[in-house]
Parts: structure tokens; sequence; C-alpha cells
């Protein structure tokens, strides 16, 4: 089975560099979640792998090959994106078509069936949907397509929360029937926490977490009680972060806690969610664009 | 059936206790099939090989079985192996909890002992 595999990839705009060296792998058949904020190089990322743009130094390649001009691997490879690449007028059966003609073969069944399950009329013309329609038109041929590796940049952009909730369920659905790589790139962290198998996250165009999504949470903290007793524990621990209320502190750790520390009765020690650790291994990063 | 998650608890585990729950309240009955990973998966949104995880832990404790071709089904005897397992833990998961906090908070055993007492004249059932 085929692997994708990111090796020391660097992308600049002129004197900003978006990602610097970044190095992971995907596994043939896994649900992966690709967490950033806003600017962190999510997209960058995903469109240098689908090659709609160029690394500026190293290379994405699958099973030894380059993705860049390799038409075999592009049509292994299906990008949805927040672009919308279709022309206005063109009508959603012919978006299908087209797809088909891109990809060797179409998933007509499902597609119509999805597209009755979502209220997509198939003779509409895509400029006249709204932005929650134009990304699950983009969605349906994305689940549809014979691809081995699909990316969904921000899959859920406009839609409520039915279709959202419609939208999981049918990505692992398809997931069942048909076992491929899936990466999800959204800000809806909470909703995809327990789909995604593997979590990478990218912080400053650094990939910062690169691990199983239940290794991740089994290593994150939140130790609270009194200020002095939380700080005291907390002491050459990997702290990310904390919260005090009055003289009750929290401190949120991500790493291994020392098991020879002696725990206090009055400090309690939980597991944090993949939100809050993102939250605060992010905080205060926030990149500014430069001109 | 309704899940109930937490975010701190391994995933898997609380699939499982989910699962167990359903079988010794009844939800889920002796010698019948369960739901497939694939309607739990899609239903409450979690990864398949999670709730296969979870599953597989159910199938270790010998509460249900893996008939091949078919899926998964609840044991025979089930509920039964449910409440001896619970009946063990008992001590473990609650007595000493219990006796901590009475120590946390100064009550004597045998108030202790008089607040269980008055436990079972109130209790419902």
């Amino acid at each position: 089975m085929a692997q994708i595999k990111i090796d020391h990839v660097t992308r600049k705009f002129g004197k900003n560099e978006v990602l610097k060296d970044i190095s992971f792998e995907l596994e043939p058949n896994k649900i992966y979640g690709l967490l950033g904020r806003n600017g962190a190089g999510k997209s960058t990322l995903l469109n240098i792998m689908t090659t709609r743009i160029f690394a500026s130094s190293g290379k994405v390649t699958m099973d030894q090959q380059s993705v860049v001009e390799n038409d075999d691997i592009l049509a292994d490879m299906f990008l949805m994106s927040e672009v919308d690449l279709y022309p206005e007028r063109m009508r959603v059966e012919k978006i299908f078509k087209q797809a088909e003609l891109c990809y060797g073969s179409f998933d007509y069944k499902k597609a119509y069936k999805l597209a009755e399950e979502f209220g997509v009329k198939l003779t509409a013309r895509f400029g006249g949907l709204s932005t929650g329609y134009h990304s699950i038109v983009k969605l349906i041929v994305a689940l549809c397509v014979p691809v081995n590796f699909v990316f969904f940049d921000e899959p859920v952009l406009g839609l409520d929360a039915n279709h959202r909730e419609l939208f999981y369920q049918e990505l692992l659905q398809s997931y069942e029937e048909r076992p491929r790589t899936f990466v999800i790139s959204t800000h809806l962290i909470e909703e995809i926490a327990q789909i995604v198998e593997h979590v990478f996250i990218l912080d400053q165009g650094k990939i910062v977490i690169d691990d199983e999504t239940q290794a991740i949470i089994d290593r994150s903290y939140a130790i609270t009680g009194p200020k002095k007793a939380v700080s005291d524990y907390s002491v050459g621990l990997n702290v990310i972060g904390h919260q005090t209320l009055g003289g009750l502190r929290t401190d949120y750790i991500y790493g291994d806690l020392d098991d020879e520390r002696v725990i206090p009765d009055t400090i309690k020690i939980e597991h944090v969610d993949l939100q809050k650790l993102f939250v605060y291994l992010t905080e205060g990063s926030v990149n500014y664009v430069k001109e | 059936m309704e899940f109930n998650f937490n975010s701190t608890e391994p995933l898997y585990q609380q699939v499982a206790e989910q699962l167990e729950e359903a079988i010794f309240t009844g939800s889920f009955t002796e010698d019948k099939q369960i739901p497939s990973t694939t309607e739990i998966s899609k239903q409450f949104h979690i990864n398949p090989a999670t709730v296969l995880k979870g599953m597989n832990l159910l199938v270790a404790k010998e509460l249900i079985e893996k008939r091949r071709g078919i899926g998964m089904f609840v044991k025979v005897g089930a509920v039964a192996t449910i409440e001896q397992q619970r009946k063990e833990s008992f001590y473990a998961d609650y007595i000493l909890n219990v006796v901590t906090e009475a120590q946390k908070l100064g009550l004597t055993e045998e108030k202790l002992v008089q607040l269980i007492e008055r436990g079972y004249q109130n209790g419902t059932n």
C-alpha cells in the first residue's frame, strides 16, 4: 500500500517562511487530523502535497517517487479546499462528470445518495449555491472519487450542525466501506477529536505534535490545587499553560509526569482534552502576515 | 442507547464500559447480536479502530464473542459474569473510597456504619 512522505519541506513567500522544515509520513488507511491556528501553514502544506504549489525546498514522495509532475500519483490524491475551482455556471451533475473524467471513475450511486441526503439539486448551478452548499458539493466529490488519499481543508466551512453531523457519519461510513487515508484540517477540534486516529499540530510553520490521538491525551495533564502545592509539584515538568482563580491554580502539562514525586492530597490530576491542549500549546503564537 | 463521553478517560475504555453497561442493564441481551463497529462508529463519530479496541476488551473479559462472518454477540452468562466482576471490584471501587473520604471528614467508623444504615432505610429500592 502506498505511503506519502513529507521530507524536510520548507516554503517561503518572499521573506516569510510559512513552512519550516516539515517532515512526517502518512500511512495507508488512517484518519489524520491536521490542526493549527489561522496562518499556521495548514493550507500551504496541503497545497504542496497535492502540487497546487511547490515547496521552496524539500520534497513530497509517494512510495519513493516525487509527486511533482507525476500524473499517476496525483490521480491517487484529492484535495477538497476552501477555494472554489468550479465555474459558476456549471451544474452539480456536470461537476460529478468532470470528476469522473479527471479520476477515471466516480461513485455515482453514492454521490446521488449523498446529494439527496444533503438536499443538493443535481441540476443546480454551482454559482447559485450558498457557501455551505459549495462545501457540500465538494465533500460529495471528495468521498466519491476513487483515490487512496483524501485531504480535507476546512471541510465543514459554512455547514450547519445537522449537515456537519451528517458529514462525519458519511465520512466514517465511507471509510468502513473502502478504507483509505483521510487528512482533516479543521478548527472544530472537538468535533473530530474522536474520529481521528493520529494528530499533527502545526504551529508557526513547524510540526509541534505528531502522535496517536490517544497517546497525546495520555500525556496531557491538568494539575489543580492550591498555588504553592501545584507550583511545587510541576516544577521542571513541561508546563504549557496555567490558569489561576484566587488561590487556586491549574498547570497544564504536556509530557510525562515524574513518578517519583509524591502527589499531595490537595492537588488533583486530570487529563486534558485535545482542544484544550491545542489552545495552550499554540497560545500566543499568532502569525502576523508580513508584507 | 446513549453514550456519554468525557474527554479524559481513554475512549476505547469508555466504549467498553458503555457496552458493558448496556449488556448489564439488558439493552443488549444474551445470545443476541450487538451493533457493529460501523454502526457505533457512524452514530457516535468515533474512529472504527477505537470502537474495535473497546470491543476487544469485552472479548477478553468474555462478555461478547465474535461469530465469524456475522458479528459480535453477547455471550450466554455475560450478565452473571459482569455481576461477579463488579462484586469483586466493589470493595476497591466504592468501600475504600468511602472510608478514605470519611476519614478526611473525621467521621468515626461507628458514624459511618450508622450512615450506611440510614442509606438502607431511606433507599428507594
